[in-house]
């Protein structure tokens, strides 16, 4: 899932402030997970604005509301009075969901009230890891299904480098050595002789390098 | 005695069968080619090639190219490191050209400390290719005179080409493993992470000659001086990889402050010495850090000066 964090109350006051009717809009599937970005924390940031609102003084509306995911066009029909009412739109969605109402809504003012951190997993409750950095070409079938992309600090493709320090990365000891994981894990599996296989250089032509993606399902086009 | 393959200093000395001498110049945080030339000129006559480093620790300095056309320029081989973190692969095979016109014949193809340690954390890092993918793309540019798309290169470079190798690391189980693909992927010469334990350096030495190892690439082993007691618990304690063992540091802490960075030139020799009578050890790699002037003093004081004039 998408894992992010609120901005600062500062900086959503800095964003919005001039705006006399806010909606606070949630998207309840991923950014709520974590709870950062559900439609509950929609309700939550909407009281610390209008709270802010009094303290300085300005007259500012400021109503919540939210649908189950902004990035699709499915949900939004609960939402179109809202989003009519509102002079600018706060999304706690991911970057995807910000653009995505801007997409939908061209002259409407849209700001993020989150900064969208990674792709990760719930390791356990309130902790979120990254895990996946969407390359566009998985290699976890050769590393033991354990990505170096986005777990390796260097994201080596035949490491570990020389920074691997007692089973965690040179830059944080909180953080495993994805290499070290590997290893371990072909060990269990018995394929430690799979660590002497060059890994090739990679196409980075399907990741962030090759430019913005898009996926095409002609079969499901309308 | 193997026929060298480059015009590389170094890899003559390795091929008549001389234990080889390295060591390492960090180059200034300025423009001065004098701070680099007069490191170099103080040890020049003890070494066979001198090591320019590719903005270690993540810290911003003159490139490692142009340091090393300075050493070509007086005459010094020099041995190119290269890192992955600052540059993708147009910009390495870019360098590696550009390092080749000035007739520097030698490379050690590493991943670099992550940038978060040096003076510009906040920046990207690179890491198109890895170390390991390096070291196939100079012998792919020097063997086969071929550029990764394809084109050809017009006077293909001559590089002796070397990795880096961390005997002490964990996992344990991957050491020699990993020696091995970095020779498989074309490295004939290693420099080693700095010794001080020497019993784990043996077994890693004899575990790699069981496999041949040896006898595929020259294995350089590296030392470093230490200058303190606070040094010793330093490497110790702080810097990945590193295995000090607690009977070294003791050793500094048992003598006088002002008698330690004498003590530490002393483990330094006494090192080498050990290691000269390990089966495969090809030569030293000494790492004297903004200590470059005890250089001259450790390689005479390990037998290892004159170095041998190899032409």
């Amino acid at each position: 899932m998408i894992v992010g964090r609120q901005k600062p109350l500062e900086e959503i006051w800095d964003l919005v402030s001039v705006y006399g009717k806010v909606l606070v809009f949630g998207c309840n599937t991923c950014v709520a997970v974590c709870h950062q970005g559900g439609n509950k924390e929609a309700e939550l940031v909407a009281s610390m604005l209008r709270t802010r609102a009094t303290t300085e003084g300005a007259s500012m509306e400021v109503r919540s509301g939210g649908i189950e995911r902004q990035c699709e066009h499915e949900f939004f029909a609960s939402a179109e009075a809202d989003i009519e009412w509102a002079d600018a739109v706060l999304s706690l969605a991911c970057g995807v969901g910000v653009q995505f109402l801007v997409k939908r809504y061209p002259v409407l003012p849209v700001y993020p009230g989150l900064d969208t951190c990674f792709l990760g997993d719930v390791e356990k409750a309130g902790v979120f890891t990254e895990s996946c950095q969407a390359c566009g070409k998985c290699i976890l079938g050769l590393t033991g299904g354990i990505c170096p992309v986005a777990r390796c600090a260097k994201r080596l493709f035949n490491g570990p480098c020389g920074g691997s320090n007692r089973g965690s990365c040179e830059i944080n000891k909180e953080l495993p050595c994805a290499w070290h994981l590997i290893v371990d894990r072909l060990d269990a599996l018995g394929r430690l002789d799979d660590y002497e296989k060059l890994a090739s250089i990679k196409d980075w032509s399907t990741e962030r390098a090759g430019g913005p993606r898009k996926l095409v399902n002609e079969e499901f086009v309308a | 005695m193997k026929t060298p393959a480059t015009p590389s200093n170094l890899e003559k000395v390795l091929c008549a069968g001389h234990l080889a001498v390295t060591s390492e110049c960090g180059p200034p945080r300025g423009t001065d080619p004098e701070d680099i030339l007069k490191k170099a000129r103080a040890i020049r006559d003890f070494v066979d090639a001198i090591n320019i480093t590719d903005n270690q620790t993540s810290v911003t300095r003159m490139c490692s190219l142009a340091s090393c056309a300075h050493l070509r320029n007086m005459g010094v081989d020099a041995v190119l490191q290269m890192v992955t973190r600052d540059r993708n692969r147009i910009a390495l095979q870019s360098d590696i050209l550009g390092a080749a016109s000035f007739d520097i014949h030698n490379i050690l193809c590493l991943s670099g400390d992550h940038q978060s340690f040096g003076d510009c954390a906040a920046g990207q890092n690179v890491h198109d290719i890895d170390s390991m993918q390096l070291i196939q793309l100079v012998r792919m540019m020097c063997d086969e005179g071929r550029l990764l798309g394809g084109g050809e290169i017009s006077r293909p470079p001559g590089m002796f080409v070397g990795a880096a190798a961390n005997p002490f690391a964990e996992p344990h189980k991957i050491r020699v493993p990993r020696l091995a693909k970095k020779i498989a992927a074309g490295a004939r010469f290693i420099q080693t992470q700095c010794i001080y334990n020497v019993e784990r350096f043996i077994e890693w030495m004899n575990e790699a000659r069981d496999r041949g190892l040896t006898e595929q690439a020259w294995i350089l082993a590296g030392v470093t001086p230490l200058k303190s007691a606070g040094m010793a618990k330093y490497m110790k304690n702080r810097v990945p990889g590193m295995d000090v063992p607690d009977d070294v540091v003791k050793r500094m802490a048992g003598v006088p402050k002002e008698k330690q960075a004498e003590e530490g030139i002393t483990i330094c020799v006494e090192t080498i010495q050990r290691l000269k009578e390990v089966p495969g050890v090809a030569g030293f790699h000494v790492m004297a850090i903004e200590w470059e002037e005890k250089v001259p003093e450790i390689v005479e004081r390990a037998g290892l000066h004159p170095r041998p004039s190899v032409g």
